[in-house]
């Protein structure tokens, strides 16, 4: 048998920022051992195989907490090389705390290059967000996401989504989304907005924003979703149809603050809402702080 | 001008720092010594290797220590590195029949072969605070000791198996499979349900357990027997062929005795709620018992009703790691999701007062 | 244990990484052609490409069905400890497979169709097939030397089964190209 697990030293928890480009050597290259790297790109591979479908993966726990990132981080792992420039972001943001946190553990655990610009980065793990820069067929999206079953909210049990799914039966999700018009006029999802892959598969795009909803479709990279504590991975692969569910007359429309960015004026990117004071002080500034940085560094060059 | 806050990475550090400092607590105060805690919490010691699923005594008492004595995040602990340990195989089934007992008790027969066997319990303790043991706790005279009764200690459920009062287990022969390598699928099979369980939280399955005492899902439960001691490990190494004993590991067993009033094709009879805990964890293998005779109810021809009785209800939220991950993980920012939220609310606001106005 | 003289790869993690990555790009984009790092010397029977690919993907957990000579499943034995069978397979070896015929998974599980490596004589990202589906822009050419007589017709009815089906791995040397079960392939 070649199973080359390496039994490493305890982990720590994860915690403590590795410096880039040396790794752990307690470590496997990429923290999982080889046959669980195995089972995970054989899952991603069948994922791929059936775009949107749901793989079920004997999912590990990891030195984070389930709900942390765990199903990102271990496609993560099981897709990085060497050669790979990782970027991580949470809310768009290189700098929030659980992507420096996930950053800090590939650069321990796999010793890859980080980056926080989007262009440069080969393998981009995000929570919550697409980033504003369009990804090229070089880059592979990886999303964390914490509920992967998009009919979880309207039935819970998960042998029942199963059999939906096999029947293609979304009855369930569009009397919700009329409901949803009956009531409120439009409808009244603004992120986790469901989608359909390929005209086949209802799918969680996870609690990314609506806004970012239409990056998905026909999208040049990769896009593989990981969900650690639910144990599924799905994926899309690159230019796939990936449609937002909608009625003829009550159209998808992806929601963002009126408002252009504070920092870079950008006035189509997506907005945080930064309160400045208690007495209803506030200003937008871009989620995506890369897209940002840049587009200020770019005004400031022309001024 | 507005500038966005940077230096996660140095806050990170700088929190991290803090925990060390505070976890280590008063320098003037001795540190707590890993082997005191597996000596003396030997409980939460016990606790953490059956919820962290690793029998590993000095592990589980670094983890305590290294969590502050948060059993969950010690048994997250010692999860995490479970994992990343190489498996060799499967071990035989354990023959707790054989088990080393230090405490055996029934409820169900004032006397039995091999006898009644307190052991270190505090059922019957007067649950009074102690203060000698705040003031200097001396070691006390030794406890009496008796001879072992040299008699076998037949589990109950075979006594009434024998007599065809119980109904049999029957090894279906399949390979069980393993909740830790495959996700879990419904309907799952009872050794599954088991490894669930027997990983699952104490208080979740405590809970459960009442709520079927209490009239969800009723089993008529009796402790036909619980059982705590050492048991021997045995491993066949493919090269050799035959088993050896690599070990002894420390559990408590609980066969519940449950009433069934019989089906078309089972006649009436008892059937059996099974609990089996690493370390001297009582009340979690009661649970669990309670909880595995609960979820027979749908192979038993019974009305599946509560929530106990619930496969995927039960078995999807016992596992304390999996939930304290996902509750905690709403401590991460959500500023994206709730700024669409904003923005969703405000517009529904602005229609909703026109449309009153109007 | 079987025995073989055969080598795996010179570096099982980082050989076995980028042979996967080589299969990912392949079955993200079906047709398009890549290169995997094979091991230094493959037993008779196997292309460098399938060797690489089993190294990669199979294991002890994974049902291996086989029919590449002696030598070649001692090898697969030694190094990927997976057990060999006829039926049932979750990857096929076998240039006897009918596509038709291995497992294709259920509607609720079709992940668990089987993947099916091919052994051809020579892949080209030129005029023969055109592909269409997930992962394709528009469409991709593809020419595969030595494909099993009456494929595209077999693929047809096989593809008209989805999500149920098989993913297919075609070999060459050191080359690979992957057709997910939802490509859809014609001539010209």
């Amino acid at each position: 048998m070649t199973g080359t697990t390496q039994a490493p030293s305890p982990p720590t928890g994860g915690r403590g920022s590795g410096e880039g480009g040396t790794r752990d050597p307690g470590y496997n290259f990429a923290y999982l051992d080889e046959s669980t790297k195995r089972m995970i790109r054989r899952a991603i591979l069948k994922a791929v195989a059936i775009p949107g479908h749901q793989v079920p993966f004997g999912s590990r726990e990891m030195p984070l907490p389930y709900g942390w990132g765990t199903g990102g981080i271990q496609v993560t792992a099981a897709i990085l090389g060497p050669a790979d420039v990782l970027k991580v972001i949470d809310q768009g943001a290189d700098d929030t705390t659980n992507a420096v946190s996930i950053r800090a553990f590939f650069r321990r655990v796999a010793g890859v290059a980080t980056t926080e610009r989007t262009a440069e980065a080969t393998v981009i793990q995000t929570r919550h967000r697409i980033p504003e820069r369009a990804l090229h067929e070089d880059q592979v999206l990886v999303y964390q996401v914490p509920i992967p079953e998009p009919l979880m909210r309207l039935e819970p049990r998960i042998a029942e989504t199963k059999r939906l799914h096999a029947m293609a039966d979304y009855g369930l999700m569009h009397v919700k989304l009329y409901e949803d018009i009956a009531r409120h006029g439009h409808i009244a999802t603004s992120y986790n907005y469901p989608v359909m892959v390929n005209g086949r598969y209802l799918m969680s795009p996870s609690p990314i924003p609506a806004f970012d909803n239409p990056k998905m479709d026909r999208m040049p990279a990769l896009q593989l979703f990981g969900a650690g504590r639910e144990k599924r991975i799905y994926a899309v692969p690159p230019y796939t149809p990936v449609r937002s569910l909608d009625f003829e007359d009550h159209p998808f429309r992806p929601i963002r603050a009126q408002h252009p960015c504070t920092l870079c004026g950008s006035t189509d990117s997506y907005l945080d809402e930064v309160l400045t004071d208690d007495v209803g002080g506030r200003i937008f500034v871009c989620s995506d702080t890369d897209w940002c940085g840049e587009r200020q560094q770019a005004k400031a060059a022309v001024e | 001008m507005y500038v966005a806050t940077k230096g996660g990475e140095q806050a990170i550090g700088a929190a991290h720092a803090w925990l060390d400092e505070i976890r280590r607590g008063d320098p003037a105060q001795p540190a707590i010594d890993v082997a005191q805690i597996e000596d003396q919490l030997g409980l939460a010691v016990d606790r953490v290797m059956a919820e962290g699923s690793c029998h590993d005594r000095g592990l589980a008492a670094l983890a305590v220590k290294q969590a502050r004595g948060d059993l969950i995040e010690a048994a997250f602990l010692l999860r995490a590195y479970r994992t990343t340990l190489p498996r060799f195989g499967a071990s035989a089934p354990l023959d707790t029949a054989r088990m080393a007992i230090r405490r055996r008790i029934s409820a169900t027969y004032k006397d039995l072969p091999g006898g009644q066997v307190l052991g270190p319990t505090f059922d019957y303790t007067h649950r009074l605070l102690d203060f000698r043991l705040a003031a200097g706790d001396a070691v006390p005279p030794p406890a009496p000791t008796a001879m072992p009764d040299p008699a076998p200690s037949p589990r109950v459920t075979e006594l009434l198996a024998r007599e065809g009062l119980m109904q049999r287990e029957v090894d279906a022969g399949a390979e069980p499979g393993d909740l830790t390598r495959a996700p879990l699928a419904f309907p799952a099979d009872r050794p599954l349900r088991l490894q669930a369980l027997a990983r699952g939280d104490e208080g979740f399955l405590l809970g459960l357990g009442y709520s079927t005492q209490r009239g969800y899902g009723n089993n008529h439960p009796f402790v036909g027997e619980i059982r705590v001691g050492d048991v021997a490990v045995e491993f066949t190494p493919p090269e050799l062929g035959f088993p050896v004993e690599i070990g002894e590991i420390g559990v408590t067993e609980c066969q519940m005795v449950n009433q069934f009033t019989g089906s078309r094709t089972e006649p009436p009879q008892f059937t059996r709620g099974y609990g089996l805990v690493f370390g001297h964890a009582e009340r979690k293998a009661m649970s669990m018992a309670l909880v595995d005779r609960s979820l027979r109810a749908g192979e038993l021809g019974e009305d599946t009703t509560a929530p106990a009785q619930d496969q995927e209800f039960v078995l999807y939220h016992c596992d304390n790691v999996e939930a304290t991950g996902f509750v905690e993980h709403l401590k991460l920012p959500h500023y994206v999701d709730f700024q669409s939220e904003l923005e969703n609310v405000r517009t529904m606001r602005e229609t909703a007062l026109k449309a009153a106005g109007e | 244990m079987a025995e073989t003289r055969f080598p795996g790869f010179a570096d099982p993690v980082l050989d076995a990484q980028a042979g996967f990555r080589a299969v990912l790009e392949a079955m993200s984009r079906p047709g398009r052609v890549r290169r995997v790092p094979a091991p230094p010397e493959v037993p008779p029977g196997l292309s460098p490409a399938a060797a690489a690919v089993l190294l990669a993907l199979v294991d002890a957990d994974t049902r291996l069905r086989i029919a590449a000579g002696a030598e070649a499943e001692a090898w697969v034995r030694f190094h990927c400890g997976c057990p060999v069978v006829a039926e049932g397979a979750d990857f096929v070896l076998d240039p006897a497979a009918a596509l038709l015929s291995l497992e294709a998974g259920t509607e609720e599980e079709p992940e668990r169709g089987a993947t099916l490596l091919l052994e051809v004589a020579a892949l080209a990202e030129a005029p023969g097939w055109v592909l269409t589906g997930p992962g394709i822009r528009a469409r991709h050419r593809l020419r595969v030397e030595g494909a099993p007589a009456g494929f595209l017709a077999d693929w047809a009815a096989s593809r008209a089964r989805f999500p149920r089906g098989v993913d297919v791995i075609l070999c060459a040397g050191d080359r690979i190209a992957a057709l997910p079960r939802s490509v859809r392939i014609e001539e010209g």
